[in-house]
């Protein structure tokens, strides 16, 4: 019984934890978009009268989902009532159900028993990951379709194409990561980062393996549909692509997905290449620099200090993903699918190969 | 006690499920549904006896089933394009070009 | 696992599967087969098949129907106004599914019960080491031979679906 209550409750937190990084997520874009393009941004919004005295961003914080949710809801006419109410759902549920399998922190002694800081240890966690990531083409392919649009169906097949392509990409880069730490455990690569290389180097996967970072950071981009893939929503061209027939709390659903993927490839990154939860030289005893002796810290310190890593690790992916979007301009769409098929498939290939007979080389040799 | 009987009974089930598709939709693309859920079905009873009889060779089956399904779908629904292309139609009754 | 659980997977199963059948939107019906996909998954995992089941979700439910629903799109497939017609078909049909399924149900529980006791299962039975080893010991040469049965099916499909330029 314990145990349904203590899994209830860290799928619980990893849920709201990803709502919750999204929300303020919709509010940092448009206020780091607004310092990125020299403005001000949103700074103007009164609740039950009390403004322009704004306390910061409270009020826009609040302001825009309850914009949001109370717009009009609307089914375009001819449009298939029961998929354009079922897309939104479909895009945003792989989205916030990926994180499922990401880790967030060693485990803590709860109630006597060892609790794993990760809603669900899975054994295939990376596979997981990748189907999640796969689920995703459905919110966009039936939202163009299910919108009676001929721009919108554009847009959703522009964005399923898209998506579909660099899952592959993704797939490689993520295919050689299992196979430099010689598991699809999430949790095992993440404890096998916190050992030490070259005597004081971190075994953090961004030295392993660069060329797959990149490619994983990328193909992550173009799978959340973010600028410069973004051509699928392009807002100065297809109005908003494939879901500009959704208004009010559907809208708000897409949105949501977008920075609930933004949270998870950043989660992603964070995850294999940049040691998770772990700490640099921070062990579950103590600080353990290299050279000098063990200098023990509390338990409950330790924990608090990997979750916060963590934290902090997945915020900055995200903040580096909002200042791209505001920097660079996007893909034509051919130049994107040519990158995809031609530049990132053909290089994954080529680092799995390499790491592959790496692998090879450096075991000693199993049975 | 769920064994694998009872999923084996299931595969069943949604096998005849997937032959009655095929027999009576007469939408081509339908129809292909309907054999995937057979493929499907004969991918359950794999699993179910492989988990029965401790052998892993079903999973290894089934695996080799998927692949060849996914191979077969995408040749299919590409036949199924240059079918429409040229009969404009996508329905069986009327694409009978080998009868009569 | 309890049989409260398996009857809790296998009806919307059969349901979903069902929807395949009945169905006339085409669009509908291949949601609920992605449903019906998703549940059998569901029951690989409870089967002990974990690289099967994520393996089922990539390639079928990630893949296959996704191709399945571009079609339909691309080609603006309509629900077929005859599809509806013939209700005594379906009932024919639903009952010779279960009829069918009652019989193979007697056949293979006769031989579930003079069958030995359910084998003890290895430690890493449907991890992906488990299958890999099997996979790339015992059955190598259908591995490759299955790779290149792909890349037939890739170029065949590209062949078969490209417009004739004149």
């Amino acid at each position: 019984m314990t145990d349904w209550v203590i899994v209830t409750v860290k799928c619980l937190a990893v849920l709201f934890m990803v709502l919750q990084v999204s929300a303020l997520l919709l509010w940092v874009e448009r206020k780091g978009s607004a310092l990125i393009q020299n403005r001000i941004g949103a700074n103007r919004a009164a609740i039950f009268g009390i403004g322009p005295v704004n306390l910061g961003f409270l009020n826009t914080l609040i302001a825009d989902p309850v914009k949001m949710f109370t717009k009009e809801d609307f089914v375009p006419a001819g449009a298939d009532r029961v998929i354009h109410q079922l897309a939104p759902f479909l895009a945003l549920f792989p989205a916030l159900v990926t994180f499922a399998a990401i880790p967030f922190g060693d485990t803590v002694e709860i109630a006597g028993r060892t609790v794993e800081l990760q809603a669900v240890r899975l054994d295939v966690g990376m596979l997981y990951v990748v189907a999640m990531v796969a689920m995703g083409v459905y919110g966009v392919v039936l939202a163009g379709w299910a919108s009676n649009n001929r721009w919108a169906l554009l847009g959703s097949v522009r964005g399923s194409a898209q998506m579909i392509s660099y899952e592959v990409a993704l797939g490689l880069a993520l295919v050689s990561m299992v196979l430099t730490y010689d598991t699809l455990d999430l949790q095992q690569m993440v404890r096998s980062q916190g050992e030490l290389t070259l005597g004081f180097l971190p075994a953090w996967g961004i030295f392993f393996q660069p060329v797959a970072a990149v490619i994983v950071f990328t193909s992550g981009m173009a799978e959340s549909k973010r600028t410069p893939f973004d051509l699928p929503e392009a807002e100065s061209e297809l109005i908003a692509g494939y879901f500009t027939e959704y208004s009010g709390g559907k809208q708000a659903a897409f949105m949501l997905a977008d920075f609930a993927e933004i949270v998870v490839v950043s989660g992603l990154m964070t995850t294999l290449f940049f040691g998770g939860w772990q700490v640099p030289y921070l062990t579950s005893a103590g600080w353990k620099l290299p050279g000098l002796d063990l200098l023990p810290v509390a338990g409950w310190l330790v924990t608090l200090l990997q979750v916060g890593a963590f934290t902090v690790k997945v915020l900055f992916f995200c903040w580096l993903q909002i200042l791209i979007k505001w920097t660079v301009p996007r893909f034509r769409y051919d130049q994107l699918m040519n990158l995809g098929w031609k530049g990132m498939i053909p290089v994954a290939l080529l680092n799995l190969l390499i790491t592959a007979g790496l692998v090879l080389l450096l075991a000693e040799g199993e049975a | 006690m769920a064994t694998a009987e009872h999923f084996v009974f299931l595969s069943a089930l949604l096998f005849a499920i997937g032959a009655a598709g095929v027999v009576i939709r007469r939408s081509v693309i339908v129809m292909f549904m309907s054999i995937e859920l057979m493929l499907n079905a004969a991918n359950l009873t794999f699993v179910a006896f492989a988990q029965r009889l401790g052998n892993v060779d079903g999973q290894a089956v089934v695996f080799f089933v998927m692949t060849v399904a996914a191979a077969e779908a995408a040749v299919g629904l590409a036949i199924f394009l240059a079918l429409f292309r040229n009969r404009q139609t996508l329905n069986a009754d009327e694409i009978g070009l080998l009868e009569g | 696992m309890s049989e409260t659980a398996f009857y809790l997977l296998a009806i919307p199963t059969v349901l979903a599967a069902s929807g395949v059948l009945l169905l006339r939107n085409p669009v509908h019906c291949a949601l609920s087969l992605v449903v019906a996909l998703f549940l059998i998954a569901g029951s690989y995992v409870a089967l002990d098949a974990h690289l099967i089941a994520a393996l089922q979700i990539i390639v079928y439910t990630g893949a296959v129907m996704v191709l399945f629903l571009f079609v339909i799109m691309l080609l603006n497939l309509q629900p077929d106004p005859d599809e509806g017609a013939h209700v005594l078909a379906k009932l024919g049909a639903g009952a010779a599914a279960l009829g069918f399924a009652v019989i193979v149900g007697a056949i293979v529980g006769e031989w579930f019960e003079t069958a030995p006791p359910p084998a003890v299962l290895a430690a890493d039975f449907g991890t992906t080491r488990g299958v890999a080893r099997t996979l790339f010991r015992d059955h190598l040469t259908a591995f490759e031979l299955t790779s290149v049965l792909l890349l037939v099916a890739v170029v065949g499909a590209v062949v078969l679906a490209k417009r004739d330029r004149v």
